[in-house]
């Protein structure tokens, strides 16, 4: 039996599948269907400094092999997160990831040193949301931006940290790069492209925020090209995520460079899809004689 | 035994019914025996993303089905449209509230529009010869599910947009003389907001059924969001999944 286990920044998950930022809620529902512990870990919600209702509506419309979402950062607040949710989750047998989000760096450094003394396992920095007005992903479209936010974070928190990037850049790995310099101990990506819809009927955009972000099997060769290219210019642990809807997609991101990878828009399409990539890789490891996770990350033999 | 779950059901009949609104008897063993009326399934579509929501017309508890009359919506309902008796839906349900059915006694009025009548059916019954239905269509070749309320005991008045059948107008003139003790809508907006005032005015309960774009239908995503007032009558923004997508008429904000 595969050995499924995998460390990114001293935080050991069962396995490698984590349900991503804002698909998967604080875990409730889905554990209504299997115990979230059948996930290594579990990025919540994004949580900001205080509650937010979030966008209009529509914040959801599909596109080919895909879908755009403008949520807009609807959360309880991390107050409430830390009272409601958190005590939950650590009950549940899986890693906790709380994902956060601030409109000014001062939010980010404030819930990073509030969280800092909680039971959660790790804190991941969003800072590539880009469906809300201010803050989000105005802070890591510059490495000025990724800079200060890590840095500062990092000043705040000893609790391990990953930076989550956008692909709306131009060079990804720069981003990469200076949220390593800055204090970094992982970074996750693609947070999702920037995209749009038309209803040509009533001519209006389908997405009431007029754009929102694309995510689903649509943006995964771009996030398998993003993970090996910032793969092979960090030293920190990568966890990949982008469209993975298959074992075969895990395999894939896993060779091109990932240690750990995220799971989300799947998930609406098949509840089930995790536990049936899990299953799948671990498949894949026996028949190929793989004892560990380890021995694929960054397995890739580039032309 | 869980609230919802996925499974592969079995089409016992699918049939066209208009132009574009079809009729499907599903096999359901682990959802029926759970399902109330007004919930809803979140039905795969093969090559899509995202699930379909389509509400649960009806609940066969002794022959453990759950019956779907959807309209072809798009590329994904159409899809859905295509699947042929025999074959197996992919379904993760029930999900959401549905409606809150009182004493059978109680003389309840069901409100609908096009699309919105079928999951009305369900709760229609429960009433049976309590139960008004009025219900409005584009013309007579859209006209669904007048058989089936009648066989269920209920009254029945309809309204075509063209006067093809029934009364000639908007289906909201149908109903000024009832006097119901409970009412029940689902239909286009300015249907439901001439429901909700009628109840407002005479002070009726009376629940909505609401439809938006929904990703997960569990309530984790936050995709299908609606703007509602709490009892201090702050606004917030709840989700049709969860939360509904049976509303008190008087929590929702328009």
């Amino acid at each position: 039996m595969a050995d499924l286990r995998v460390n990114v920044a001293g935080v050991e998950f069962s396995n490698p599948l984590i349900a991503a930022s804002g698909t998967f809620g604080f875990g409730r529902e889905y554990n209504e269907l299997y115990p979230v512990s059948a996930l290594g870990g579990i990025s919540c919600k994004g949580i900001t400094l205080k509650e937010r209702p979030g966008n209009p509506a529509p914040r959801i419309a599909e596109s080919p092999a895909g879908m755009l979402n403008a949520v807009g950062l609807q959360n309880p607040g991390v107050e409430h997160f830390i009272k409601h949710d958190l005590p939950w989750l650590k009950e549940q047998n899986t890693k906790i990831i709380a994902n956060i989000a601030g409109s000014c760096p001062e939010d980010y450094f404030e819930m990073a040193k509030r969280l800092d003394s909680t039971d959660i396992d790790m804190i991941e920095l969003n800072i590539s949301c880009p469906n809300v007005k201010s803050g989000g992903v105005q802070f890591g479209t510059t490495t000025k931006g990724v800079s200060e936010i890590t840095s500062g974070v990092r000043k705040n928190t000893s609790k391990p940290l990953m930076v989550k990037l956008s692909p709306n850049v131009t060079d990804i790995t720069e981003m990469a790069l200076a949220a390593e310099a800055n204090g970094a101990d992982a970074v996750s990506l693609i947070n999702t492209l920037t995209g749009m819809r038309i209803d040509i009927n009533t001519r209006r955009p389908i997405i009431h925020n007029n754009t929102g972000g694309v995510s689903g099997p649509a943006v995964f060769p771009v996030a398998v090209r993003m993970v090996w290219q910032v793969a092979n210019k960090v030293k920190i642990p990568v966890v990949g995520l982008g469209g993975i809807a298959t074992w075969q997609d895990a395999v894939e991101m896993l060779l091109a460079g990932a240690t750990a990878l995220q799971i989300g828009t799947a998930l609406f399409t098949d509840p089930y899809a995790p536990i049936k990539i899990t299953e799948g890789l671990s498949n894949y490891m026996d028949k190929n004689g793989i004892k560990s996770v380890s021995e694929i990350t960054g397995g890739i033999k580039p032309w | 035994m869980k609230k919802y779950d996925v499974k592969n059901c079995k089409i016992l009949s699918a049939k066209q019914i208009t132009e574009d609104i079809f009729d499907f008897i599903v096999y359901c063993p682990d959802f029926a025996p759970i399902a109330k009326p007004g919930q809803f399934a979140h039905i795969y579509v093969p090559g899509k993303t995202l699930r379909r929501p389509i509400s649960i017309c009806e609940i066969d508890k002794e022959n453990n089905t759950l019956r779907f009359v959807f309209q072809i919506r798009g590329d994904g309902t159409r899809i859905l449209s295509e699947f042929k008796e025999g074959m197996e839906l992919d379904i993760l349900a029930p999900l959401g509230n549905g409606f809150g059915l009182k004493d059978k006694e109680k003389k309840a009025l069901f409100v609908g529009g096009g699309i919105g009548v079928p999951p009305l059916l369900g709760a229609a019954k429960h009433y049976g010869e309590n139960a008004t239905v009025c219900v409005g269509f584009r013309n007579k070749g859209a006209v669904i599910l007048e058989e089936d309320f009648k066989n269920a005991g209920c009254s029945i008045k309809i309204a075509t947009d063209d006067g093809s059948y029934g009364y000639h107008g908007l289906v909201t003139k149908l109903f000024e003389e009832e006097k119901p003790e409970i009412i029940y809508a689902c239909g286009p907006t300015p249907m439901l907001k001439a429901v909700a005032a009628f109840a407002e005015k005479n002070g009726i309960e009376c629940e909505i059924s609401l439809e938006e774009r929904m990703a997960c239908g569990i309530g984790a995503c936050l995709g299908c969001a609606v703007k509602l007032r709490n009892e201090e009558n702050e606004e917030y923004m709840g989700h049709v999944c969860k939360d509904g997508p049976v509303f008190d008429y008087r929590k929702v904000v328009y």
